[in-house]
């Protein structure tokens, strides 16, 4: 029996190395969207460390080759199979995961997603990195933090009908008057193409001399006004920043082109996540509109009516931590 | 022939004389010669393109590959600077043209030999060269920080005040032009697609000339596939996305036929600049985005409107004693 049921363990599971001993442990699954990601790969490092500071937890880091729907639905069958304690999925389709997830969850599995999320049927809590709100604020602290005395800043977004970018400018609209002396002048849009958003770019520094930083929420964005402003000889005196990764980025904050930006840290999300995932498997916090899940060192994740949450403020990258990032994701 | 050729040309440098003057009223330091040189600059990736495109609709065919083709080509330099930085540009640029020439072989290839319709060949092999990219890169970008500076310094580099990027369109100018009307091959260019009948008892091989034309539009977008990701510092599956309408329409505007055998290297050109002044200008004219679109496809519609007109006076008889030559004796 013993045998049979360590035989299918070996066959079916992808990456597991579960051993007898794990009885008394609990076993939490991360599911990520396909192996060998850069970004998945320093959030299961987050779990793992989540891991080691409860004690008695092992992560099972796992997902597809590649990234599928199906290939996740085959890793989570197998999860199911092997009886594991909780599932924390960043699911690559939000509804093909649905009826899995569930038959999960009827199998007494706590199930919650992060990063991507899936339909609220499919799980119990979703972990978003951050809001949008907290995005809006983020990249314009980061134009103001460099401007101690204040003046024109611009925003290069993606296309006129891009919904997140459009949401995120908003938000920070809403908070301009928290960052006295910061004046919008313009919002330029590159449609997320490399020389349009450099001719845009281009376009903002001759048209507003005095311009001080250009805010680009969008990753194709900030590199390319970080390239326009160095091609122009205004580096120090124009700051890019906004949302970027930090391969691609790294470039800008060597130059000084980018003091810094801003993306969500994918070893916090991971750690995030594994916190969370552990303290609804163990029944120390439950799923229900306005509950605080505790997340360790991140903090307290507060549920929203649709059961979401947000982790944390965007994560700031600048020359410190750079070199770190830069070959993570 | 030659008069009306003349005034189409005259035509539209002044339409792009009208076009600066109404920036200028807007945004009066566009029309300072750095800038114009920036704008010329910036322009000089279309204008190269655009004469490829046109010795290729000479020949009543059409080349919607070339943007994919330039995306390949850059991608490959910028992975070939990956693992040898230290390779002279000189060897960078050959084998950017010699790829870039085998890419447009193998469209050449397909409608010479198999007699596909080159809409249908170079729509497929646009999909297919972009799936290259993303196997070859593993839809990972190449960065700035990843590329040796002499790599990204060349198309900078200065000659005379003008950077490199524009040396290389007025080279390309020149050549086509010379070839186009100093070389036997250039005026077979314009048999073929004026009359394939005629052309081919004059001896020409229409097939094989289309095949060439095609060879030289590769090779065209291949030096500018080295060209725009040196400039823009940046490579990734969708650089240069839908530029191959952008080509196209320089050359429409430019006054060539898509019914082929008509049209001049200098119209390309105007053409070419007519456009790029319209995409340089948009951004600091202030003018809404919302609007921005629709400006520049009415540029083309009434440059379009305007050849066709011009062109109005076709149908002459050039031997009335031939009229009936097809007929039995």
């Amino acid at each position: 029996m013993k045998l049979s049921k360590l035989l299918i363990t070996a066959a079916t599971a992808i990456g597991l190395t579960a051993s007898a001993a794990a009885a008394d442990e609990m076993r939490i699954a991360l599911v990520v969207k396909a192996l060998g990601i850069g970004f998945f790969e320093a959030a299961a490092k987050g779990a793992e460390e989540a891991a080691s500071e409860l004690g008695d937890v092992k992560i099972i880091y796992t997902g597809p080759t590649e990234t599928t729907a199906e290939g996740q639905i085959e890793v989570i069958n197998a999860l199911i199979a092997q009886n594991v304690d909780a599932i924390a999925v960043s699911a690559n389709d939000t509804d093909a995961l649905v009826p899995t997830l569930k038959k999960a969850m009827q199998r007494g599995i706590t199930v919650i997603s992060w990063d991507s999320g899936v339909a609220p049927e499919g799980r119990s809590v979703h972990l978003n990195p951050s809001s949008n709100p907290l995005i809006g604020n983020m990249i314009i602290k980061l134009a103001a933090d460099n401007m101690p005395d204040g003046g024109d800043v611009a925003v290069l977004s993606a296309t006129t009908t891009s919904t997140n970018q459009n949401i995120w400018i908003d938000e920070m609209k809403k908070v301009m008057p928290d960052y006295p002396g910061i004046n919008l002048v313009t919002t330029v849009y590159g449609d997320d193409l490399a020389d349009k958003s450099y001719r845009e770019a281009t376009g903002l520094l001759q048209t507003y001399p005095d311009l001080k930083a250009i805010i680009a929420p969008t990753s194709v964005g900030i590199v390319a006004a970080a390239q326009a402003v160095a091609d122009a000889g205004k580096i120090g005196q124009v700051n890019v920043t906004g949302l970027g990764l930090p391969s691609e980025m790294a470039g800008a904050v060597e130059s000084g082109a980018s003091e810094s930006f801003a993306i969500w840290n994918p070893i916090d999300l991971g750690y995030s996540a594994a916190m969370i995932a552990y303290h609804l498997a163990k029944g120390d916090a439950e799923a229900t509109a306005g509950a605080e899940i505790p997340m360790g060192r991140m903090g307290a994740l507060t549920l929203d009516d649709n059961l979401e949450g947000a982790m944390a403020d965007p994560f700031v990258y600048d020359k410190s931590n750079i070199e770190e990032f830069k070959s993570i994701f | 022939m030659i008069p009306l050729r003349l005034t189409r040309e005259v035509l539209l440098a002044f339409a792009l004389l009208v076009l600066l003057a109404l920036v200028a009223t807007r945004f009066p330091g566009f029309v300072a010669p750095s800038n114009l040189a920036a704008v010329f600059n910036d322009t000089s990736a279309l204008i190269i393109l655009a004469l490829g495109q046109f010795i290729v609709i000479l020949t009543r065919c059409i080349d919607l590959s070339v943007a994919a083709n330039l995306a390949l080509t850059g991608m490959v330099c910028a992975l070939l600077n990956t693992v040898a930085p230290d390779l002279p540009i000189v060897v960078t640029l050959a084998l950017a043209l010699a790829l870039g020439a085998t890419l447009g072989a193998v469209n050449g290839f397909f409608v010479w030999k198999l007699d596909i319709p080159p809409i249908v060949v170079t729509l497929g092999t646009m999909v297919i060269f972009r799936g290259i990219i993303f196997l070859i890169s593993d839809g990972q970008w190449v960065n700035a920080h990843e590329m040796s500076a002499r790599f990204t310094a060349f198309p900078r580099y200065e000659m005379l005040g003008i950077p490199m990027l524009s040396w290389c369109a007025v080279l390309v100018i020149a050549l086509v032009y010379l070839m186009v009307t100093r070389t036997s091959l250039g005026r077979s260019f314009f048999a073929v697609g004026g009359n394939p009948h005629a052309a081919v008892y004059t001896g020409i091989d229409v097939g094989r000339t289309q095949f060439l034309a095609f060879v030289i539009s590769g090779t065209l977008a291949g030096l500018a596939g080295y060209l725009w990701v040196a400039r823009y510092a940046v490579a990734y599956v969708d650089i240069a996305g839908g530029f191959e309408l952008d080509v196209v329409a320089a050359c429409v505007i430019g006054g060539a036929a898509i019914s082929g055998g008509a049209g001049s290297v200098v119209g390309i050109v105007l053409g070419a600049l007519f456009l790029g002044v319209i995409k340089n200008a948009l951004p600091v004219v202030d003018i809404s985005p919302f609007w921005q679109l629709a400006i520049s496809g009415s540029a083309i519609i009434i440059a379009v409107a305007l050849n066709a007109r011009s062109g109005r006076a076709k149908g002459r008889i050039i031997l009335r004693k031939a009229e009936h030559a097809h007929e039995p004796v």
